[in-house]
């Protein structure tokens, strides 16, 4: 332990050191999205059923994935993410320069772009306002919302100021090289102050952006329809008109591809993945989706963050409620972990629209490292484990789990908690099964009330930190509002997971976020299970469409083919 | 007349009242907390707090409720926590859809159902009255989401007839006024909507018909068989009267009010219990939209709806009962 430490340490005084004399300009190249117009390519208009209606068409007042579906082609932020990845790329902004102390960012804005229905131009100004009314108690929208994402992830912005109409920098408390990426997040999205004004508690129904596509109409319940924004400043998209259609009923949504009713679907349900392979109709468009279900081990270490900002040594240990005694010992972690057949569970229960997991954060984001098997399926070494920890006779524990709560990563929580319960009868543990509704489930768990809990995360932004730093750190082992379920203190870890945070160079934060991928497998406080697969179905003349790790939809490049 | 509508108009306070007491009681006393389900999974707790300070969440039920009784008596419903928009919004914009499906729903739910209760007590014991109870037995018993899903994948999948989802085509203007689109389609005189909207509804109509139609069946079938043994039908036929004037004349009219009175309880049902044919055929209604607002713990909403629904409920109530009087002479209210 102690000889990895120090290694650690000089690692990451190397890194340090090279973060300084690597230069800390990061420069964004101007890349227009492709606007040549093939004769095969039109675009006429694309229905897509969605499986819910929009809660509101505020980009920064959302957090539900339906909503973000539409706002993500009304509106752009500075940055916005590259096709298929969440690496960045300039958008509202052409460049960005970062201080020397690292904590302020300055960007370029894009001249000559234009708001929806001629409000204007944007500006400064605009993207100043897109921000206070978020964080500035004395902005005069910012009593509007509630804005549950800005304390979440943008609360180490300090100030966001205009130097001058098309230049503005954002000031930062502390260094964080998150937040490039969590600037291409839709609720960093620039929305009109011009709209704002005009209407008042109503924008939500009348959003104005200088994305794509611009707002037409909301049915409630029934569609929203988007038209082609002819003055875009990366030329006008294929698709004339982009019309969402609510289908609630995954069954009948399928049957509306078929009879050529809508041209794309969301979530079809795995037992439809064979009709739509089998249709010549239509395609199936997969990729691993960018979450992890995992399994939580409560080994009793947790604080109350007295002043609020999230830091462990400032804070005061308490006990936690669901601290199980047998969990304390590494080898216990690691025969759960080992006795746990995660092959047959994405096999039986995701029916094989998942992929198992091997670390904490699915593949595709920086960081994720390949090395890792984490711990096969093998009920023998769990045994024997067990036994070297002196529990030959097993324990009995309480699992919780989802119930009827179906997310992307635990599309059947109740069959995965008995096939658990049934893997660990199998090496002598007897697990008990407990649920509730979803809202007190979530508090419980964030209070620590469980001793072993099924749970999971979708990222929000794409980036590594918005993994390991909100579900492993020791930071979130915060009594009351956890989100390292584990309850587990990890010095070295956390300094791994600061440090990436202080460097804005890429290879840099990879090889760290790599260390501490290893680090958490090793520990053993989260059984990982799997990340479960995106599908999306479209009709066959439907092109273009590149799903995105974090499960937003862009339509700009979308054609159909005639 | 006059004083007795009046007087149950009068009761309609009172039973809102209660009503809104024991929505606002049980709402609150379900577990689970509004604002976590608003703000997410991992919002900071000053979020939290900020959010219940905002819709009054920390104070003791019982100041709630007279927050929401002030505002309510206003005529303010207050806005939805989930969309921010005004409840009675909500309300509005989902209210043409249903009333549209469910009055054709209960159109279609009385022609078959009482021609087939008549049939089948006029021919008691035959072939067609075992048919039309079997039938019934059928239409009751249906799991409607199936029932759902089967007629859409025959009548719409294989013979193309009707369209899988929503009201209107994609592409088919249609200038809303009412928000029903048949009757909007009539007024505007377009003949493409009216084809259209109707072929959108005919599906979900049928489906939806299907438990009140058997039950209006039986219970014009029971009713019909206890006029059949009453004297006057049996001096109407001495009378030489035809058998069709004194079944459709004479015995069908004196069977009528208990008929009258199960179609209004089921129009009652009908309007906030469509969740499952809204769900499968897509219809934006009121149904699913209260369901969903009960599992995202909307409080404004549910309470708001109930009101509403329970206004509805009573008004229709009391028209049935004026109905009555129309059918039977002899009934007379007394103010």
């Amino acid at each position: 332990m102690k000889r990895e430490s120090k290694i650690l340490g000089l690692m990451i005084a190397v890194i340090m050191l090279s973060s300084i004399f690597g230069g800390c300009a990061d420069q964004g190249t101007t890349t227009p999205p492709s606007t040549t117009d093939a004769t095969s390519k039109y675009g006429g208009t694309l229905v897509f059923g969605s499986s819910g209606d929009a809660a509101r068409l505020d980009p920064a007042d959302v957090t539900d994935g339906e909503s973000i579906q539409r706002m993500d082609n009304i509106h752009e932020g500075l940055v916005m993410y590259e096709e298929g990845t969440t690496s960045i790329k300039p958008a509202l902004a052409t460049e960005w320069t970062v201080s020397e102390d690292k904590k302020t960012i300055t960007f370029k804005l894009r001249k000559g772009v234009k708001f929806h229905k001629n409000f204007g131009e944007m500006t400064a100004d605009d993207v100043v306002f897109s921000f206070a009314r978020q964080y500035d108690p004395n902005n005069w929208y910012h009593s509007k919302g509630e804005w549950a994402y800005w304390g979440y992830m943008f609360s180490d912005i300090e100030s966001v100021e205009k130097i001058d109409d098309y230049t503005v920098a954002i000031h930062m408390s502390k260094p964080n090289s998150s937040m490039m990426t969590s600037l291409a997040m839709f609720t960093a999205a620039i929305v009109s102050e011009k709209a704002a004004k005009q209407y008042g508690d109503d924008y939500f129904k009348n959003p104005v952006g200088t994305g794509p596509f611009e707002f037409v109409e909301w049915v409630k319940d029934d569609h929203i329809t988007l038209k082609a924004f002819p003055d875009y400043w990366g030329g006008k998209a294929y698709l004339d008109q982009l019309i969402f259609k609510v289908i609630p009923d995954p069954s009948a949504r399928l049957m509306a591809l078929q009879a050529g009713e809508i041209d794309g679907m969301e979530y079809p349900d795995p037992a439809q993945l064979e009709i739509i392979k089998n249709d010549p109709k239509l395609q199936l468009v997969s990729q691993a989706g960018m979450n992890i279900g995992y399994i939580a081990l409560n080994c009793g270490e947790g604080y109350v963050d007295k002043n609020g900002n999230y830091q462990w040594d400032d804070g005061e240990e308490v006990a936690v409620p669901g601290a199980f005694e047998p969990f304390k010992d590494i080898r216990v972690r690691q025969a759960i972990a080992y006795a746990i057949n995660k092959e047959a569970i994405v096999k039986n229960l995701y029916k094989g629209a998942a992929s198992v997991a091997t670390q904490g954060m699915p593949p595709g984001l920086l960081g994720y490292n390949d090395q890792l098997t984490g711990y096969p399926y093998d009920p023998e070494k769990a045994k024997q484990l067990l036994k070297d920890a002196g529990y030959e006779d097993g324990f009995k524990v309480t699992l919780w789990h989802m119930g009827s709560t179906s997310r992307p990563y635990f599309p059947e929580p109740t069959g995965i908690a008995e096939a658990i319960q049934s893997d660990l009868a199998k090496v002598g543990i007897q697990v008990e099964l407990f649920t509730e509704d979803w809202g007190t489930y979530l508090q419980d768990a964030e209070a620590g009330k469980a001793q072993m809990i099924m749970l999971g995360w979708s990222g929000d932004n794409g980036d590594p930190d918005n993994f390991l730093n909100v579900l492993y750190s020791d930071h979130v082992c915060t009594v009351g509002s956890a989100g390292n379920y584990g309850f587990k203190k990890n010095p070295p870890l956390q300094k791994v997971l600061n440090n990436a945070l202080l460097t804005y160079d890429q290879t840099q934060r990879d090889t760290l976020y790599r260390l501490a991928n290893k680090m958490i497998v090793d520990e053993g406080t989260h059984v990982f299970v799997a990340h479960a697969d995106q599908n999306l179905a479209f009709k066959s003349n439907v092109k273009g469409f590149v799903i995105h790790p974090t499960d937003r939809k862009f339509f700009y490049p979308v054609y159909k083919e005639k | 007349m006059k004083e007795y509508i009046l007087k149950r108009l009068g009761l309609l306070v009172i039973v809102l009242i209660g009503v809104s007491i024991i929505t606002f009681s049980l709402v609150r006393l379900a577990p689970g907390d509004p604002a976590v389900h608003l703000a997410g999974e991992h919002a900071s707790p000053q979020v939290l707090e900020n959010i219940r300070e905002k819709y009054h969440l920390n104070d003791p039920i019982y100041v709630q409720y007279f927050y929401w009784l002030r505002m309510a008596l206003q005529g303010d419903l207050g806005r939805s926590i989930e969309s921010r928009d005004l409840v009675i919004n909500e309300i509005m914009e989902r209210l043409p859809m249903t009333l549209e499906l469910t009055l054709f729903a209960i159109v279609i739910a009385s022609i078959i159902g009482i021609l087939a209760g008549v049939i089948s007590a006029v021919k008691q014991y035959s072939i067609a009255d075992y048919g039309v109870m079997i039938g019934a037995l059928f239409g009751v018993s249906m799991p409607v989401f199936w029932l759902g899903l089967m007629l859409i994948y025959i009548f719409s999948l294989q013979l193309g007839l009707t369209p899988v989802a929503g009201r209107l085509t994609t592409g088919i203007v249609l200038e809303r006024i009412t928000g029903m689109y048949v009757l909007d389609s009539i007024l505007t005189l377009n003949w493409p909507a009216f084809v259209d909207s109707l072929k959108h509804l005919i599906l979900p109509g049928f489906a939806l018909a299907t438990i009140p139609m058997a039950t209006v069946a039986r219970m014009t079938r029971s009713s019909m068989l206890e006029v059949l043994r009453q004297d006057f039908i049996r001096t109407e036929r001495a009378k030489g009267l035809s058998e069709r004037s004194v079944i459709y004349k004479h015995a069908v009219k004196n069977a009528l009010i208990p008929i009258v009175t199960v179609i209004g309880m089921e129009l009652g049902m009908l309007m906030g219990g469509a969740v499952l044919t809204e769900t499968i055929f897509t219809l934006p209604g009121l149904g699913k939209y209260i369901a969903d607002a009960i599992l995202a713990y909307d409080y404004p909403v549910v309470q708001g709806f109930t009101l509403f629904f329970a206004t509805l409920f009573v008004v229709v109530n009391l028209i049935t009962d004026i109905i009555y009087v129309y059918i039977d002479p002899r009934i007379k209210y007394e103010g």
